[in-house]
């Protein structure tokens, strides 16, 4: 069923009665050519993409839960391809460009919003690091402007400019970047996928891998034993979990990243903000709801919940940067299990495991990154080959020094 | 119209008669009302406009679950948007606006989006809005924007101050209603440390609000007698306008107070206070919220909940309109008509939605009018009061990821005991046991449970006599058979149709149904829907409510002031300022100060006369290359570090070998991380076999210490070494230039030789100065000059400064500040925090000597990785424009000369910069593929950023003195 | 978070600052064989455990001791708190 103005029209006229539901819920097939474990982002943007481009395939993705209910529908929204490093721009800004046509692509409203991002600086060398990350992203293609003081004046006004404890110099300004509305985007490809035959699968769990000899071929699940030629995990925030199950250890750690959102106002906060001399970052939702967060708490956890220490900390930041979010109240705070990896940046893999591949590792960026990920693992799953922008995206990347650490904190993952 | 609706008893102060307004329009209530009772006093139906089709919303209930009745309260830079009229205290002059309406409550253009709602079904923008693309930024979103939103903020900052406090207590009481009364009772009589909170401004609870008996005497009697009693008690404190809104680990309980908003003149008074409560045990006594039923036109101003009826009539002497129909479920709404009648409100139909009649239609736009019924009949009326049962207010069971379980009996959730921890009891309606006995039984024994928990004995506290009408529900959520719309969120305006829309189109996990609908998730966080959208859901879906889920609520339970949680860390006080010893005399000096993480610190000193920031610099260099330059560099990292094995952990922690240093010299160290990526460098000094001064970078200071710290407790923990960092202990000086000695001989004691033979360069050594001043000298130098750096025991700091500048007169000796020291150690070629930046290794840095071959060392082993030794790998180098005029630009990449600027044709970049008044040119230090062999040859510097482009030579990084000549003289 | 302390008793975890899995004690002897490795599991591979988890926390705005503190990643409840040196020793390191 295509989605315009028109079928609302249509729809409307007929009393709603019209609409199909989004997707289907089939029963799982026994046998698949390829299982994407985890219905989130990623699971569904690959799974669509490798139902788009392979035609003829079959394909199945398994969810604990619900779809979208993984860090999908539980983060800040941000889009965004700001990167220093050249294993991350290219892919990250190929994301960004895909983001970009995704709701034709999709014929589902994202609401993909390219309202800018801008990331402040305090000091010299940070804007020194900003400039050289901005050239880099330059150089890569994508966009990124260097605002003085003044021109940053002029962009937001409510900043605290004049009795700040870190004054505010300058920014670094992405015009591209922006926000998507997160569950829409799930919905959207899985509504993608579903057309394109995908099963579906909701509240089936896959609680093990059928694995011998060094082969994978099959999966375990709360409603028995499915087969496939290939299968593909991704479900950050429970990745070392699930590996486990195939006797993985990886180089991931689970972190909670706690986020907010205020009560709705009206427009007040144009595109994204962060501040660079304390852990804040902010937008405003299409409702009006200020969304913001900072770092994560910074100790293990599956708990999905964080501590005030966090709370306050951002809440500071928030109010250092700009005083006049003060008075409006902080409506609802959650936290998300992210699978921090050793270097901050993200594995999609084949495992050392035959038909067994990885998609992980996020950090806490992994909505930004849903497109190209997805296209990225449904290129490697289909050709066993990484994908031209996610090459430098390996296991094997650690043991051999190749490390993708854009803030240079080394193999301490609640630092990155 | 004056309070016409107002009638005799409740709690409200008669003789304090106050003013406000609401959208311009004065109106009077007393003290005690709150701007709902005081509106309603006076008639006023009409308080919002709901959020998609702006229809019209008048208040809906009497408590902090209010989804409709948002209003901005204050003026100017105090305007708070968004605030629950029936939460909120009337005060003298208070400026109260409805909101999300334009140009006028009464009239408001996008009530254009009610006729237009056929249309706007759950989920339509998601379909639409698409095509062109480009319209989306343009045009949709920004109208969608504007459309939405609450309320407004001032956009100015907020002007009222904030504080956080710290609470330990044994129990914490949350709710003061009956079953909270009775815990903190016990609790308090056995001694225990109370903490009794309630976010109203007034304890008592659900009994504020009914007319019952305790103990033969009114309920409110009772009330005050216990307040009373509790007030009385030293180890209890009661804390109204205080709303526990989070459960966090361990017994921590965030709360906030609010002060001054019920006060016409805002004192200095923090407005809240956020409270970290340290509780060995709880009491959850938070009561329970009622819920409404879905039917056509629900959301009209008028329809309310009954027991919001009830506590208007009871509690503010309120009559929320004079011809009432009562809708109920249960017994208890139908206790609503009594209390009505005995008020003297007509009440024309009780409906008991057990019987065969049903409600079936509400009519009237702005103000209800009337109600039709499933038998066709029409009654007049001016307010529905709807009775769907009651929800336990069990919220904070569920911030430590508690799953609450159904009860079919009172139709409703109830805490799960067995996700409760040990830390937190539940008593009362928030358990589920609604009436005023079972409030008073619960609490009492929740004392006494804690009470034998904490080890003291419970006295007997007699159990008050109290009614015990049973609570008895029929579940009936939704009047069916009407094709018009019926309201289960009236915030977010989602209706039955939107819930069955949403099934129908695949979203049948009640958290898709919740994103997909935005059911519950306006300000009120679902207490007015939640439980009634899941009902309806799980009658679409032919399921019972428990098999269809339940929603878990996540902090805080009603919203809480950002500027709260921000406290007094704010504007200049965001974090904590560090000031070196010195920094007074630097700042009478009319030093221009920098940020280095919490440090201030003297960037640079302007000479009348000096216009820019770069003649100050230029001169401090020029000065102290030819005569003698001071810096404070008191913000190094200082690590004191003794024991026998002092050298063999230095060994181990630095790259370099150090086991063998003499004693009385300095060696620079380099320490990697384990991964093999240079951390950190600095110096180490030893001033005996089991005595070292260490110094780290600024910015690392703290993590070079915990490293440390972790070697030597982890690692190595029978190592006999002790290590404390010194940083704030010793202020240090460095002293730089060819007169240094000069000056230094002028102030170091006689009997200390400071001369090259005695103390040459990278000696170190414990003198006294000025006539038996302990210090240390190290004969350093970051700058290339002959330099040495002297600390002394910070109080001496100030004086230090002032004793070297004055020695120095003689010299002209300059103090310089952070600017001069980089041009200097870029000039020298030195690498600090742009290059050591986490991301380079040692051989990049050009270092990969010093890391010794002949011991293992943190970070040697994985710094042998194929990775980390990339043969066209970029390393350190430096670069001088060709045309000396040009300016380099710290942050622009190189590229070949010719070549596209395009990622693959980027070979490094330019880490920092300087202008060298010494060589009259910029220069820069940074990192290029292969840089060491291609000294001499031409590339260009692109900053696209900024939009130049300049051809540079690539040279060595050492600029000034390459052979370090200047240094031993 | 509430940390009980060995010799300080009860303290809010934010005086503490958190470094990771307690395995991270175990720095494998770079004299041993297959060194390569051991180096790389000791550095990036972790259990990550869903679970009772012993972690090092290091006490920076206190006693400047690091804890190896058995603590539950599902539920955040604290099953044990020991000095790191004491455990440091107990499984073998020395000098």
């Amino acid at each position: 069923m295509q989605y315009s103005a028109f079928q609302i029209f249509k729809q409307t006229l007929r009393g709603h009665v019209g609409w199909k539901p989004t997707w289907r819920s089939p029963d799982p097939k026994p046998q698949y050519d390829y299982i994407i474990v985890g219905g989130g982002g990623h699971g569904l943007a690959t799974a669509y993409y490798l139902a788009k481009k392979y035609h003829g395939v079959n394909i199945a993705v398994f969810e604990k839960g619900w779809l979208g209910g993984g860090n999908v529908g539980r983060n800040t929204t941000i889009i965004r391809s700001n990167y220093l490093l050249d294993a991350n721009e290219p892919f990250y800004e190929y994301s960004m460009k895909l983001w970009e046509g995704l709701e034709q692509e999709l014929n589902y409203n994202a609401m993909i919003s390219q309202r800018g991002i801008i990331n402040l600086f305090h000091t010299d060398p940070q804007r020194d690091a900003f400039v050289r990350r901005g050239n880099a992203m330059r150089l890569h293609g994508a966009d990124a402007v260097l605002l003085s003081q003044e021109a940053l004046r002029k962009k937001c006004p409510f900043l605290n400019f004049d009795n700040a404890r870190f004054p505010v110099l300058g920014g670094l300004w992405q015009p591209r970047g922006g926000t998507a509305r997160h569950d829409a985007v799930a919905w959207g490809y899985a509504r993608g996928a579903d057309q394109h035959g995908v099963d579906i699968i909701q509240n089936c769990e896959v609680t093990g891998f059928l694995i011998r000899d060094g082969v994978c071929t099959g999966v375990e699940t709360t409603r028995g034993q499915i087969r496939a030629k290939k299968i593909g995990v991704a479900v950050a925030g429970s990745s070392s979990r699930v590996m486990a199950k195939a006797g993985m250890r990886l180089p991931i750690e689970s972190h909670v990243l706690q986020a907010f959102v205020s009560e709705g106002l009206k427009p007040i906060i144009p595109g994204v903000i962060t501040f660079g001399a304390g852990h804040f970052y902010v937008s405003q939702s299409n409702k009006g709801g200020l969304v913001f967060g900072g770092d994560i708490d910074g100790y293990n956890t599956y708990a999905q919940r964080g501590n005030l220490p966090v709370v306050e900390d951002v809440c500071e930041g928030g109010v250092a940067l700009m005083p006049m979010i003060g008075r409006a109240r902080l409506l609802r705070m959650w936290g998300g299990c992210v699978d921090m990896s050793m270097d901050g940046s993200p594995i999609i893999d084949k495992t050392h495991i035959e038909g067994l591949y990885f998609n992980g590792g996020w950090c806490y960026g992994g909505f930004k990154a849903t497109p190209a990920s997805g296209v990225a693992f449904a290129h490697l799953l289909a050709t066993d080959a990484p994908h031209d922008t996610a090459k430098a995206y390996r296991f094997d990347r650690f043991s051999r020094g190749f490390l993708i650490d854009e803030k240079g904190v080394g193999a301490q993952p609640n630092l990155h | 119209m004056s309070q016409t609706y107002r009638i005799n008893g409740g709690q409200i102060d008669r003789s304090q008669l106050i003013d406000f307004t609401f959208d311009g329009k004065r109106y009077q209530g007393y003290a005690g009302d709150t701007v709902a009772s005081a509106l309603l006093a006076n008639g006023v139906k009409l308080v919002g406009r709901s959020f998609k089709y702006h229809r019209p919303r008048g208040i809906f209930s009497a408590g902090s679950d209010e989804p409709n009745a948002l209003m901005t309260i204050g003026e100017g830079a105090r305007i708070t948007p968004n605030t629950r009229a029936t939460v909120a205290e009337i005060y003298e002059g208070m400026t109260v606006r409805s909101q999300n309406r334009f140009p006028s409550l009464n009239f408001d253009i996008l009530a254009v989006n009610d006729v237009l709602a056929p249309f706007l079904s759950a989920g339509f923008y998601y379909k639409t809005f698409m095509w062109p693309a480009v319209f989306w930024e343009k045009l949709y979103e920004p109208m969608i924007r504007r459309a939405a939103g609450l309320g407004a903020l001032s956009g100015e900052p907020d002007p009222d101050q904030y504080d956080k406090g710290f609470l330990h207590c044994d129990v914490l009481v949350i709710g003061a209603g009956p079953a909270g009364l009775m815990a903190a009772l016990v609790a308090g009589r056995a001694g225990l440390h109370v903490i009794l909170a309630d976010e109203d401004f007034q304890m008592g609870g659900r009994l504020l609000c009914e007319h019952e008996q305790i103990n033969s005497d009114a309920s409110l009697t009772w009330v005050n007698q216990v307040i009373a009693e509790l007030s009385s008690m030293t180890n209890v404190r009661l804390m109204n306008r205080t709303t526990v809104y989070g459960v966090f680990d361990h017994g921590i309980y965030g709360a906030v107070t609010r002060n001054t908003d019920h006060l016409a003149v805002k004192t200095k008074r923090p407005r809240e206070t956020l409270w970290r409560i340290y509780a060995k045990r709880s009491v959850l006594a938070s009561g329970a919220t009622e819920r409404s039923i879905a039917l056509s036109n629900n959301d009209r101003p008028g329809v309310m909940l009954a027991s919001a009826v009830r506590a208007y009539a009871n509690r503010f002497g309120v009559l929320c309109g004079k011809r009432v129909v009562v809708v109920s479920n249960n017994s208890d709404g139908l206790r609503t008509a009594d209390v009505l009648r005995a008020a003297g409100v007509e009440v024309p139909e009780v409906l008991d939605a057990r019987q065969l009649v049903m409600p079936f239609d509400i009519y009237g736009k702005k103000a209800v009018r009337a109600i039709k019924f499933s038998d066709g009949r029409k009654v007049d009326a001016d307010c529905i009061a709807i009775a769907g049962g009651w929800n336990p207010n069990i919220q904070l069971t569920c911030h430590k990821r508690g799953r609450p379980v159904w009860r079919d009996d009172i139709a409703a959730f109830v805490p799960n005991k067995d996700a409760i921890t040990s830390e937190m009891d539940v008593a009362g309606a928030a358990n589920g046991s609604f009436s005023t006995h079972q409030c008073l039984h619960e609490g009492a024994q929740a004392g006494e449970r804690i009470v034998r928990a904490l080890g003291k004995n419970a006295a007997t506290v007699d159990l008050p006599q109290a009614d015990d009408q049973p609570f008895e529900i029929t579940p009936f959520w939704e009047v069916k058979g009407n094709t018009k719309r019926a309201w289960v969120d009236p915030q977010n305006d989602v209706t039955t149709k939107d819930i069955k829309l949403a099934v129908q189109e695949g979203f049948r996990s009640v958290e898709l149904l919740k994103r997909y609908t935005t059911l519950g998730m306006a300000t009120d966080q679902g207490k007015a829907s939640n439980v009634l959208g899941l009902a309806i859901l799980a009658d679409c879906l032919g399921q019972s409510i428990p098999e269809t889920g339940t929603t878990i609520s996540r902090p805080p339970y009603t919203p809480v002031t950002i500027s709260a949680f921000a406290g007094t860390s704010r504007f200049e006080h965001f974090r904590p300022v560090r000031e070196t010893p010195s920094h007074n005399w630097a700042k009478e000096q009319g030093a221009v100060f920098v940020s280095a993480g919490l440090w201030n610190r003297a960037q640079y000193f302007p000479k009348p006369g000096e216009t820019h920031w770069r003649q100050t610099v230029d001169r401090e260099v020029i000065a102290t290359r030819s005569s003698v330059g001071i810096c404070d560099v008191t913000t190094l990292g200082k690590i004191d570090i003794q024991g026998p094995d002092a050298g063999e952990f230095l060994n181990r922690v630095y790259a370099n070998a150090f086991a063998k240093l003499a004693v009385g010299k300095c060696r620079y160290g380099l320490m990697l991380r384990e991964d093999g990526f240079a951390m950190d460098d600095g110096t180490a000094a030893r001033f005996s076999d089991t005595h070292f001064v260490m110094t780290t970078t600024t910015a690392n200071a703290v993590s070079v210490y915990r490293h440390l710290e972790f070697c030597r407790q982890c690692l190595w923990p029978d190592m006999d070494v002790k290590l404390i960092s010194v940083t704030e202990q010793w202020a240090q000086y460095a002293v730089a230039g060819p007169n240094a000695r000069k000056l230094l001989q002028k102030i170091v004691d006689k009997e200390h030789d400071v001369s090259n033979e005695a103390f040459p360069f990278m000696a170190c050594g414990e003198i006294t100065v000025c006539h038996g001043i302990r210090a240390r000298i190290f004969r350093l130098s970051f700058s290339g000059e002959l330099a040495y750096e002297l600390s002394v025991p910070a109080r001496y700091g100030d004086s230090l400064i002032k004793a070297l500048v004055s020695a120095g007169e003689e010299f002209d000796v300059v103090p310089y500040g952070t600017e001069a020291l980089g041009v200097m150690r870029i000039e020298k070629g030195h690498a600090a925090g742009n290059e050591i930046n986490g991301q380079t290794t040692a051989k990049q840095l050009g270092m990969h000597k010093f890391v010794s071959n002949k011991k293992d060392c943190i970070g040697k082993f994985l710094s042998g990785r194929e990775g980390l030794n990339e043969e066209d790998g970029s390393c350190l180098v430096g670069f001088k424009p060709v045309r000396q005029t040009d300016v380099l630009n710290a942050g622009a990449h190189f590229i070949g000369l010719g070549e596209l600027n395009n990622a693959e044709n980027d070979e490094g970049y330019l880490s920092s910069i300087a202008y060298s008044p010494s060589l009259k040119s910029y220069i820069g230090l940074g990192f290029l593929k292969r840089g060491q062999e291609r000294i001499g040859q031409e590339i260009r510097a692109v900053d696209l950023l900024r939009g130049t482009d300049v051809q540079v030579t690539v040279c060595s990084a050492h600029f000034i003195d390459p052979k370090g000549e200047r240094l031993r003289v | 978070m509430i940390i009980i302390h060995p010799l300080l008793g009860p303290r809010d975890a934010q005086e503490f600052t958190y470094l990771g899995d307690a395995s991270l004690i175990h720095r494998p002897d770079p004299e041993a064989d297959n060194v390569a490795g051991t180096f790389y599991e000791y550095l990036y591979q972790r259990d990550n455990i869903a679970g009772e988890h012993r972690e090092l926390w290091f006490h920076e705005q206190g006693d400047r001791s690091w804890l190896v503190i058995k603590r539950n990643t599902l539920t955040h409840d604290i099953l044990s708190v020991e000095l790191a040196s004491d455990v440091a020793r107990r499984e073998g390191r020395s000098k």
